[in-house]
Formats: structure tokens, C-alpha cells, sequence
């Protein structure tokens, strides 16, 4: 600012050094929330801290965390996939009657994988092919994939999944660390690289911003659509796979609601709901925080409704706090 | 600095109560269906009730917000991490908690299921709130009292397919002969329709003018035969009876169109789950011919599938039924 003579002036890409937007980022929040919640559960319950509990707490969260990876994607990109819940039930529903016709473990991987694909496939192809707003697709789509559910099953359950296959919900790949922790921090992984180092992935944010702007500078708008409700699918169905898994039976009400509760995830962990912002290790930390409040509060016995109440509140004020501070610093600079 | 100091110091001492206080009570967890829920809450009072006469015993009272397998899996996970000593669990699925609740046994904890039950594999004992020749016996029973001198009965059922209500007939007719002078003159089934229900209700009202009570052993045709009963102004002369819910039927037992009738008593029910969960944890063993101790309520035989019925369906009349309306 000193040398105002200088012709060519320097314009900074931002406005904020790289340590100040880390301080005031999401992610500094949200870590400082999961911390509090981890404090505050050590000293509450003496149950907490015990590496075997931890690990059986992980199962609150893994399922639905894979889910909203790619949710975080389609949300993203400025639409919303309603149906991933029951995808899971037509998913694990299929599987069911395949375990009846007497196929075995890796065969029943790859059928519920298809199943999962093929629903992706349905609801990409209304959303992109028909050009119809995805929230009312995929609104359809949820009563149609679950009432197919129903259709197969009635008030029936379908059992006697191979041992074998029990491992994707029940296995350990070592010591307290379960199969499903594992594939939930290798796909944060995944996914962290596609949306934030790929170019696929600036074409998600490029699309949530400003869709009409990337089709005119070249973004493939409903190619990259159609991929995001496919991910969607597919991560519906691995998470099917899993929660089969872990029951060991299958029920058209298995997975009731989840759809809200990865949504939750998502805006939780910072995505603009209205798509073109949003991070993979936010959405990692709204898992991680959602499930130790779950833990935590189950240990201590608080009834179900006051956990739904304390989400409730904490979403709100995660997101009026950031707010409220841009507004008030906003008119004490005037 | 002086925060954090007290902070840790409150911490190590409740840490420290809560462990003499391990030693001393046990921890029974009852879970249920879903918070919120009425018969549920009934339960929670009997098995506070069966806390209280034990003394040593803590009851958890839990269960998720919705009626899921998923959030009821949660819920006992959280209650392994605890070390409770006993789970009692009123089932949302048959099978999908049986991993979960395997784990709990695994590690220690007494698992039984009552109202709705969990697949054999995943709980040491199954208590039934009735078993069908007590409630078939009860249903006939409830009739033949009001009828000292005998009469024509009939039975509204569900549907000619369901199950339970066929079993609870069939044994129905079994100790038929021991209510002397009482005749069975029709069966119809108003498939747990209220209109279709009400509708055959009138029929019989017709072709039987010399009909003296109306058993219904399913709660939408008792109610719907009450009002039938009442509507063709018939109270008095016809005695509707069977199996209902108080809410649903304190009205008409107000009005007289129905004496008495039955159901399980959801505290009763909840009081010996918990008695039984603490006479496992104190050594018993659930195997099948075992008898359990449920306190006040008695013994209970188990069966070969480790099941055992808890008593006879509680009646209910003038006298409790406006009580119980307001629990379910």
C-alpha cells in the first residue's frame, strides 16, 4: 500500500492470509465443537474412553458418512438426492432374494452394487435426461425404490445371509479398527482427492456456482450430474452392503429416514445447501460429531428426543454463529 | 487454571461414586419399542415398581426416537459400553437385533425379550404377555361370568386367515364344555374393519334375536361391535366382551354395552421383566422346564423354545378401565 506510484498494482487472489482463513474457516470450528464434545463426554462418562466402546460407537455413523460423501458432491453441485435411504432398502432387499436363490458372498456384493448403480442410473437420467428438479425425482424415486422394497418383502424378513458376508458389518480389519471405519476413512479419502484435487471436482463447484456459466466454458453440465447420482448410488448401496451386513436381515423398513440424517451430515459439515461450497473434511468432522453426540448422550441415558433437539440446535447455531459474527463485524466497520 | 483443577476434581469424584455405586446396585436396562408410546411407559412404571421391592437394582428406561431396528441397535450398543448387567428388550425386529444383542451376551449381559420378541439366538428367554389356551380360555370365560344361566354367544373375529385370533378360537372351543349351557351359535369375521366389523355386528343382531354376548378377540371389532350393540339399542340384553384397548373401550363400558374385557397389563408386564432379569442375574438359568421367579406375579415355566407366558389377560371393567385409559 506504501508504493501507491507503482503502475502495475498487485491484486490479491484473496483478501485474508492462508493462517487467518484457517482460523476463521468452518473446519476450526467444527474441530473445536468435536473437541468440546469429546471433553465433555471423557468427563461425564466413565465409559467414554475405552478404545472397544469408541469402535462400537463408530457403527452410529460410518454408514450414513459414506452416504454423505457423495451427497456432499451432489449438494454441491446444486441438487439433492432424497432417495439414497431406500436405495439402501431396495439394495439390501435384492441381496435378500439373491441369498434365497442361493448365491454366495462376492456374488451378492456385485448384485447389490448393480442395484445400487442401476437406481443412481434412474434418478440421473430424470434429473439430466428429462431436465426435472432432482428434489422432486428423487422425492418419487424414494417412495417408488422403497415401495418396490415392500412389494418383494410385505411384513416378511429375509435372513440367512452366508457367514462371509457378515465380516462387511461385523469383521475387523485390526484390533478396534472395523471394517467399516476403515472404508469410511479410505473413501474421506477418495473423495477429498476427486472434489479437491481433480478436475471433475471443479467442475461440481463450477456447476453449484454458476451452472449456465460452466456450460458455456465447457463443463460437460449433465455428464458430471449424471456421474454425481450414479456416486450416489453406489455409496447407497456399499453402505447397504454394510448395514446388511451388521444386521445379518433384511426389512423394506431398513434405513428409515437416513435420508435426513445424511442431509443433516452434509449441512452439518458446511456445504451450502444451496450448492458451490462446501469441503470433504467438514463433512468428516459433522460425522465424527454426530456420532460422539449420539455415543454420548446414549451412555448417558438421555432419552432419543433430547439428542434429535440438541442436532437440531446444533445445526442451527453452527450456522447462525458465522453469520451473526459477518454481520456484526459487517456494521462495526461502518 | 483453578477451572480446570475443580473440573478434574468433580470428575474423579463422580467417577469414583459411580464406581462404589457399580458395586452395589445392578443395572437392568429396559428398552422398548420407542420413547413416548404409552404401554411403554406403563412397563417402565412396573419395572421401577420391581426396582423398588428389590432395592439393589437400577432400572434404565431407553429406547429410540422411532420405531427402528437401527436406533434400537444404537441404543444397546451404548448400554454394552455401560456394562449394564441386564438388557430386556421389547423387540423392533425379530432378527436384525440378534448380532447386536449376541455381542451383549458375549460380554456378559443377561439378554431377554418381552411383548415382542428377538429370534432365539439372540436372547436367553422370550416372556409372552399370555399364552393362547389363557387367553382363549379368558375370551369365553369373560362371557360365561355375565351369563350365570347360560345362552347364545357369538364370535366376531378378524379375517378367516389371521392367525392368532384362529388359535385363540380354537382354543376357545377346547374348554368349551366347561361353561355349562353356553352355545357358540355363529363365527363371522369383520376383518379388522371398523365398518365391515360393525356391519356384520347388526347381522347377527338379526338372525340371532335370542344372542346374549358378542366375543371379539380383536381390538377394532370389540370396539365397532359395542357401537353396533349400542346403536341398535341392545345394551342391556347383549354383553360385547373379548380383547380391546382401555382408551378405546372406557366409553363403552361406561355405557354398559360392554361389562368387562381384556388385555395384557403393560405393567404387570414391564414388573416381571425386569423380576425375571434380575433372578438371571443372580444365577438362574433359562433353559427349557425352568421356572423364573417375576415376584408378585409368580413363577414362570419356560417352554422348549425358552419362551414363557406371563399370566392370564387382565380384565378389565367399571372399576380400572377409566385408570388404564389414559396409559394406552
Amino acid at each position: 500500500m506504501a508504493d501507491v506510484q507503482t503502475i502495475a498494482r498487485h491484486i490479491p487472489d484473496r483478501l485474508e492470509s492462508r493462517g487467518a482463513r484457517l482460523i476463521k474457516s468452518w473446519e476450526t470450528l467444527l474441530v473445536a465443537v468435536a473437541l468440546a464434545i469429546f471433553l465433555v463426554n471423557s468427563f461425564a462418562s466413565p465409559y467414554f474412553l475405552d478404545p472397544w466402546n469408541l469402535s462400537d460407537a463408530t457403527f452410529n455413523f460410518t454408514e450414513k458418512a459414506m452416504i454423505a460423501f457423495a451427497m456432499a458432491l451432489v449438494i454441491i453441485s446444486g441438487e439433492i438426492d432424497l432417495s439414497v435411504a431406500s436405495i439402501i432398502a431396495l439394495t439390501s432387499t435384492v441381496m435378500g432374494y439373491a441369498v434365497q436363490l442361493g448365491f454366495d458372498t462376492p456374488a451378492l456384493v456385485l448384485i447389490g452394487l448393480t442395484t445400487g448403480l442401476l437406481c443412481g442410473a434412474f434418478n440421473g437420467l430424470l434429473v439430466t435426461g428429462l431436465a426435472l428438479p432432482s428434489i422432486v425425482v428423487t422425492i418419487g424415486t424414494m417412495s417408488l425404490f422403497r415401495g418396490l422394497s415392500f412389494l418383494i418383502l410385505g411384513d416378511q424378513a429375509f435372513t440367512g445371509y452366508p457367514a462371509s458376508f457378515s465380516w462387511f458389518g461385523q469383521g475387523y480389519v485390526w484390533w478396534v479398527f472395523s471394517f467399516e471405519f476403515c472404508l469410511f476413512v479410505a473413501l474421506a479419502v477418495i473423495y477429498g482427492i476427486v472434489l479437491h484435487k481433480t478436475n471433475f471436482g471443479r467442475a461440481v463447484y463450477a456447476i453449484g456456482n454458476n451452472q449456465t456459466a460452466a456450460l458455456f466454458s465447457g463443463v460437460r453440465v449433465g455428464r458430471v450430474k449424471f456421474v454425481l447420482f450414479l456416486l450416489t448410488g453406489l455409496m447407497a448401496a456399499i453402505a447397504s452392503i454394510c448395514l446388511t451386513a451388521r444386521l445379518g436381515s433384511t426389512r423394506p423398513s431398513i434405513a428409515l429416514g437416513w435420508e435426513l440424517e445424511v442431509v443433516t451430515m452434509v449441512v452439518l459439515g458446511g456445504v451450502n445447501i444451496l450448492g458451490g461450497s462446501g469441503t470433504i473434511p467438514g463433512v468428516v468432522l459433522a460425522a465424527l460429531i454426530m456420532g460422539m453426540v449420539t455415543f454420548g448422550f446414549g451412555l448417558l441415558n438421555v432419552p432419543g428426543i433430547v439428542m434429535s433437539i440438541f442436532i437440531g440446535l446444533l445445526l442451527i447455531s453452527v450456522i447462525a454463529l458465522p453469520i451473526l459474527y459477518r454481520r456484526f463485524r459487517g456494521r462495526r466497520s461502518h | 487454571m483453578k477451572i480446570l483443577k475443580t473440573l478434574l476434581v468433580t470428575a474423579a469424584i463422580s467417577v469414583a461414586m459411580m464406581a462404589t455405586a457399580q458395586a452395589e446396585t445392578k443395572k437392568i436396562a429396559l428398552v422398548v419399542k420407542a420413547l413416548g408410546i404409552g404401554f411403554f411407559e406403563a412397563a417402565n412404571k412396573g419395572a421401577q415398581e420391581a426396582a423398588k421391592e428389590l432395592g439393589d437394582v437400577e432400572v434404565i428406561y431407553t429406547g429410540p426416537t422411532t420405531t427402528t431396528a437401527e436406533g434400537q441397535i444404537e441404543v444397546i450398543n451404548s448400554l454394552i459400553a455401560q456394562k449394564v448387567d441386564a438388557i430386556a428388550v421389547s423387540a423392533n425386529d425379530t432378527n436384525a437385533l440378534v448380532p447386536a444383542l449376541k455381542k451383549a451376551m458375549d460380554r456378559g449381559i443377561k439378554v431377554i425379550s418381552w411383548d415382542s420378541g428377538v429370534a432365539p439366538e439372540g436372547r436367553l428367554m422370550h416372556l409372552n404377555p399370555s399364552s393362547n389356551p389363557l387367553i382363549g380360555n379368558m375370551i369365553i370365560k369373560l362371557a360365561a361370568d355375565n351369563l350365570p344361566e347360560g345362552g347364545d354367544v357369538a364370535v366376531l373375529s378378524a379375517t378367516a386367515t389371521s392367525t392368532n385370533q384362529n388359535v385363540w378360537i380354537e382354543e376357545m372351543n377346547k374348554v368349551l364344555g366347561n361353561y355349562k349351557g353356553i352355545n357358540v351359535v355363529a363365527t363371522v369375521y369383520g376383518d379388522d374393519l371398523a365398518d365391515k366389523s360393525y356391519r356384520e355386528t347388526q347381522g347377527l343382531i338379526q338372525s340371532h334375536p335370542n344372542l346374549k354376548a358378542i366375543i371379539a378377540p380383536t381390538s377394532v371389532g370389540i370396539v365397532a361391535a359395542a357401537q353396533a350393540v349400542t346403536d341398535a339399542g341392545k345394551i342391556g340384553q347383549i354383553n360385547v366382551t373379548g380383547l380391546g384397548l382401555p382408551s378405546e373401550m372406557a366409553g363403552h363400558v361406561k355405557s354398559g354395552a360392554s361389562k368387562s374385557f381384556a388385555i395384557w397389563n403393560p405393567i404387570d408386564l414391564g414388573y416381571s421383566a425386569t423380576m425375571i432379569a434380575n433372578d438371571l442375574i443372580g444365577g438362574a438359568e433359562a433353559k427349557p422346564g425352568a421356572e423364573l421367579k417375576m415376584g408378585r406375579m409368580g413363577t414362570v415355566k419356560l417352554d422348549d423354545k425358552n419362551e414363557g407366558a406371563m399370566a392370564d389377560p387382565f380384565v378389565y371393567d367399571a372399576s380400572n378401565v377409566e385408570e388404564f385409559a389414559k396409559i394406552f
